[in-house]
């Protein structure tokens, strides 16, 4: 399923947002159900960073239709919480920058069973609404096999991409939206189900290339993306992506947040980044590897670089916050790879 | 119902290809290919004319492939065609995720043949290769 994807995300005092365009058929975030005939308009999520704990909020939209479809998100490490999400922050943060642009716009035979039978742990499921989410810890054939047997359909680009997440973060969410428990929930066409996932984690990347999944090369891939970090950040793999607004997040966009149902670990000031993406999809070969120390941001975490065997950003104590950040080193060396925060907003099917 | 029909189909695919193919006749040579990230490797390979090959496929990938071997017209109904798995007919056989099979195939005449995957968006995704056929 290709068909626009939007993502919205925040991630470890980011806040990343994406929106997608659509496709034909086989690509929801990469991962769609066969013959699925719902069509999933965006997939929004937030992510944010506070004190070494990312916030990731997604919201999964769809246009009706008769079947389930699926999406999988790559994530920085495993959620210590899974709930549903707040009722206005995403719309609250996509207003934030539309009412911006707005302005701007007006001015411009198999005999052999491999050993690759792995299977995929399930750390966690969690109903919210018409939303069956399942939390997934793996290497690339394990997800896949997992997603394979739960019916999501992998395009012939999903291995690759798979493996290039599970390098770093053997990680993943699923998602499969139920179109007829929506139904009998009274969700419309375009009613999204926000979630909330607080994942600790110890730096931030955004999955930029998981926005081409099931893309042809020359696809154009458009989204948004909102970073909310504690400091001014820095920046690898914009390649295809344009910096659009870099500033002190204002006082009544943190004060909306804020009160939002779960969001109260908003702090007082963050500093909020607003980037485009518009590119073909052959373009989109990276993350974006955010550092908010001051220090270079990792290629392993921008995909430039291979990461060493995977490891899981919970290993990561939040509550140890004295120490100085060193992931840059231990990603670079362990390949500890911690996404900060993101918020996506996507648009898989 | 279906998934009982896909699995009696799949165990007469790989019945039919654990050997040399009845219709393919004794192979004179293996040539071990290996599909991974939806590629074949290797991706050029040399043989003479005349030869029978045994072309052992092992997947690699969480997804399903499967090796066509043949000319413009074999390449261009399968690219076209609706049939998910395949029987077991000499050059065309189908590697379910994680599955080794093997299918024979006998080069005729000189020349240039194309072996590649027909699942939807495979081929067009890089995952064909080509055999060199010599005098």
């Amino acid at each position: 399923m290709r068909t626009t994807t939007r993502f919205l995300g925040v991630l470890l005092g980011c806040l990343v947002s994406a929106v997608v365009a659509a496709g034909p058929a086989l690509a929801c975030g990469g991962l769609v159900a066969p013959n699925g005939t719902v069509r999933l308009l965006k997939t929004s999520t937030l992510a944010a960073y506070a004190d070494g704990v990312e916030h990731y909020i997604t919201s999964f939209k769809f246009a009706g239709g008769g079947a389930e479809l699926g999406s999988i998100v790559p994530l920085p490490g495993v959620p210590t919480e899974v709930e549903r999400g707040g009722d206005w922050t995403l719309q609250r943060l996509t207003r934030e920058t539309q009412r911006r642009f707005a302005v701007e716009d007006a001015s411009a035979g198999g005999t052999a069973r491999l050993s690759l039978a792995a299977k995929a742990e399930v750390l966690l499921e969690k109903r919210i609404d018409a939303l069956d989410l399942t939390v997934l810890k793996g290497g690339a054939v394990a997800v896949g096999n997992w997603a394979r047997e739960h019916g999501f359909n992998l395009t012939p680009d999903a291995p690759a991409v798979l493996e290039f997440y599970a390098q770093r973060s053997p990680i993943f969410l699923a998602a499969r939206f139920d179109a007829k428990a929506a139904r009998e929930r009274g969700q419309g066409v375009g009613d999204g189900t926000p979630i909330h996932l607080t994942i600790p984690t110890r730096t931030p990347w955004v999955p930029i290339r998981i926005l081409a999944l099931g893309r042809g090369e020359a696809e154009p891939v458009n989204a948004d993306v909102f970073l909310l970090t504690e400091r001014r950040p820095t920046l690898l793999g914009l390649r295809g992506l344009r910096e659009e607004i870099s500033e002190e997040a204002s006082a009544s966009l943190l004060f909306d947040l804020r009160t939002d149902k779960g969001m109260g670990w908003v702090p007082q000031k963050m500093w909020f980044t607003y980037l485009t993406v518009g590119a073909r999809a052959s373009e989109l070969d990276h993350d974006l590897a955010i550092s908010v120390d001051g220090s270079a941001p990792s290629r392993v975490d921008a995909g430039y670089e291979l990461a060493g065997p995977p490891t899981i950003s919970s290993v990561f104590d939040p509550v140890d916050r004295s120490r100085p950040p060193v992931w840059p080193f231990v990603a670079a060396t362990v390949g500890l790879c911690t996404v900060t925060g993101l918020v996506l907003r996507r648009r898989l099917g | 119902m279906r998934g009982v029909a896909l699995a009696a189909l799949v165990a007469l695919v790989g019945g039919g290809c654990g050997g040399d193919d009845p219709r393919g006749g004794v192979a004179d040579r293996t040539v071990e290919l290996t599909a991974r990230l939806s590629r074949f490797e290797p991706t050029v390979i040399t043989v003479r004319a005349g030869t029978t090959v045994r072309f052992v496929v092992r997947n690699e990938d969480p997804i399903d492939h499967e090796l066509i071997v043949g000319d413009d017209e074999v390449h261009g109904a399968h690219e076209t065609g609706t049939e998910p798995y395949h029987l077991p007919r000499p050059g065309e056989v189908t590697a379910r995720a994680g599955e080794t099979v093997s299918t024979t195939y006998r080069f005729d005449r000189p020349g240039e043949v194309v072996f590649a995957c027909h699942l939807p968006g495979h081929f067009a995704y890089g995952m064909r290769g080509t055999v060199h056929v010599t005098a």
